[in-house]
């Protein structure tokens, strides 16, 4: 065998331990990663498979009980129905809403980019609870604000039906998560050559056009990426739902809570749960599996 | 009336003015050059012809008809530009095909251009890559194709081959001329390569603070500079007792001003010399012909051409070698 040369800087020559060291490096981590992700993860699988009932609560056994029931039950089926076609609504929304955003905000100037930019992001900083009362506080009731407003100025004679509505819950979730779509679709537009538009423009081709043929198509990957992190965001959301669904509307994540902590069928709520991540981890990496191998060859 | 004229074309920018009062006309066919160094204006004047900057004050006209009036989309030019700016969601074909598909040519003639236009830049077989699978020569070619399929009225090229190394330059050049005297399409590039502009063109617009300081055929531009300014940007310079002198002009004698030599530089085909004399540094450039030559730290005496010849060539060849 030839000895490493000077010039091999691979890690495990240069730091000279072997191969051991990264790994060594990286053993901090990895067991926070095990104790914190890992374990519990593995627990809440286990507990799907564990019997429960009503006064000898949790019977530590490998049944397939719970499972059966999510998946015979319709209840269930409508419910992860409902959750993922909430999701699906929520990530068309912010790609309608946030592509041409993002697009706009690439072409802004100097100052109003900024201020525009501390406008789309603003809201991540502060809680998602208080965003989604705020809806609350507009719409809940006979008492929000703009029913109120509407009821008194004769517009309407009922409020506005938003409150325990699924369309109350898209129209939160996507105002709380389209700045994910914006961010991921102005990253790809970054990239974008400016004159690229112009060289369209002088070969006869008109605004709508160059939109369409141009600057669309080389927007995409960040809007299919943007809409895999709305998606799993929206599918996997609780607070929102939670205070705008409530106990009348429910989705995946909100039952499970309410198995756990007001059932107290911890078995059934992990079923639950473990499905929803399933299910939204084939998704995920469905799509980007998909996303890769169209844009591969363009993009790179 | 010339193909193409420039009227008084002005622009600024706030209290900057890139373009200041610019006349020129260009003639069906013909190959010019916007030269100067970098905010001299050359870009800023392309890119009024194209659309893409409204003019302060001025007129562009295109065989007699007023261009500022058309929109960019319908103005008919093709611009080659210097990131080349292909679109890179698309095939080499389909990049060629864009032009052709907005003015609603059916798909058959489509393809048939499309084929001999990458043919005529050598990319025949090319077709189906992608712009990111291609070497920046290549990519350089498609932008080219893609501009000369839609048969433009002019072509304009900014900066077409600033982006190539400088062995893929010099035969990109050449291809380009034989490209353009083959189609025979008027052209307008934009360069700060002095080299570049003499090599392909009719004649050179010498740019400096937004003003043509000279426009001309490259011979006449050299041999005869309007301005200190174009002397220094066209070429090395000498000035030796107020005279602009050219560095090949001067040679070695028996006799004459008095030097040592500072330094000697070999650059295969030529010698460049810099030599120390009474009235200061001279650059002195003398060809490889095989015999030895001065070293460094050698007493020389230099030769100056007669004054009328030192201004540039005898009253016989004023029009210059016919290219």
């Amino acid at each position: 065998m030839t000895p490493p040369s000077l010039l091999d800087i691979s890690p495990a020559t240069r730091l000279g331990r072997g191969t051991r060291t990264p790994y060594l490096l990286s053993l901090p981590a990895l067991l926070l990663f095990a104790s914190v992700v890992v374990v519990p993860l593995g627990m809440t699988v286990a507990l799907s498979f564990h019997d429960w009932g009503q006064y000898k609560g949790i019977v530590p056994v490998f049944i397939l009980k719970n499972w059966h029931e999510v998946f015979s039950d319709s209840y269930y089926g409508e419910m992860f129905w409902r959750t993922f076609r909430i999701a699906l609504l929520v990530t068309l929304f912010s790609a309608v809403f946030g592509a041409p955003e993002a697009y706009i905000l690439n072409r802004m100037k100097s100052p109003w980019r900024g201020v525009f930019l501390l406008v789309i992001l603003g809201p991540l900083l502060i809680s998602v609870v208080a965003r989604t009362l705020g809806w609350a506080l507009l719409f809940g009731g006979k008492s929000g604000l703009v029913n109120a407003v509407l009821l008194s100025l004769g517009l309407i004679s009922e409020p506005l039906p938003f409150m325990f509505t699924e369309t109350g819950i898209v129209v939160a979730l996507t105002h709380v998560l389209m700045p994910y779509m914006v961010l991921a679709v102005w990253a790809a537009l970054q990239r974008l050559d400016p004159q690229v538009e112009n060289a369209a423009i002088t070969l006869g081709a008109g605004p709508f056009t160059v939109l369409r043929r141009i600057v669309l198509p080389q927007a995409m990957p960040g809007i299919l990426s943007g809409a895999v992190i709305v998606f799993a965001l929206a599918a996997s959301a609780f607070a929102t739902p939670a205070i705008i669904g409530g106990r009348r509307l429910k989705v995946a994540s909100t039952l499970a809570y309410d198995e756990f902590l007001n059932t107290l069928n911890w078995p059934l709520g992990a079923t639950v749960a473990v499905l929803l991540l399933l299910a939204l981890v084939l998704i995920v990496f469905g799509a980007n599996r998909w996303v890769e191998r169209r844009y591969a060859q363009v993009f790179g | 009336m010339a193909f193409l004229q420039l009227e008084n074309l002005t622009k600024r920018f706030g209290l900057q003015t890139a373009v200041d009062g610019l006349w020129l006309g260009v003639e069906k066919g013909e190959f010019v050059s916007l030269l100067g160094p970098s905010g001299c204006g050359k870009t800023t004047t392309l890119q009024m012809i194209a659309g893409f900057v409204e003019p302060t004050s001025g007129a562009i006209r295109l065989e007699d008809r007023d261009l500022l009036a058309v929109r960019p989309a319908q103005r008919g030019l093709g611009v080659v530009f210097q990131s080349y700016a292909l679109f890179p969601h698309m095939t080499v074909a389909q990049n060629v095909s864009f032009g052709l598909e907005m003015r609603g040519v059916a798909a058959a003639e489509r393809t048939r251009r499309v084929g001999e236009t990458l043919e005529l830049v050598g990319l025949g077989s090319f077709s189906e890559r992608f712009p990111r699978q291609l070497s920046g020569g290549q990519q350089q070619r498609v932008a080219l194709a893609r501009a000369l399929v839609i048969r433009p009225r002019i072509l304009l090229l900014d900066e077409p081959l600033s982006n190539l190394d400088a062995k893929l330059r010099e035969e990109m050049q050449i291809e380009l001329r034989q490209i353009q005297r083959t189609v025979g399409t008027t052209t307008l590039l934009v360069t700060h390569d002095q080299a570049e502009a003499m090599a392909l063109s009719d004649r050179i617009v010498v740019m400096n603070k937004g003003r043509a300081e000279q426009i001309g055929p490259p011979y006449e531009a050299y041999e005869r500079p309007a301005s200190p300014f174009v002397a220094s940007f066209l070429g090395k310079t000498n000035l030796v007792g107020g005279v602009a002198v050219r560095p090949e002009r001067i040679s070695f004698a028996a006799s004459g001003l008095a030097g040592t030599v500072r330094t000697r530089i070999f650059q295969g085909n030529h010698w460049l010399y810099q030599v120390e004399t009474s009235s200061g540094l001279v650059t002195v450039i003398r060809q490889n012909t095989g015999q030895e030559m001065p070293a460094e730290g050698a007493a020389v005496h230099l030769e100056f051409p007669a004054l009328h010849e030192a201004r540039g060539g005898g009253s016989q060849d004023r029009r210059g070698p016919k290219s």
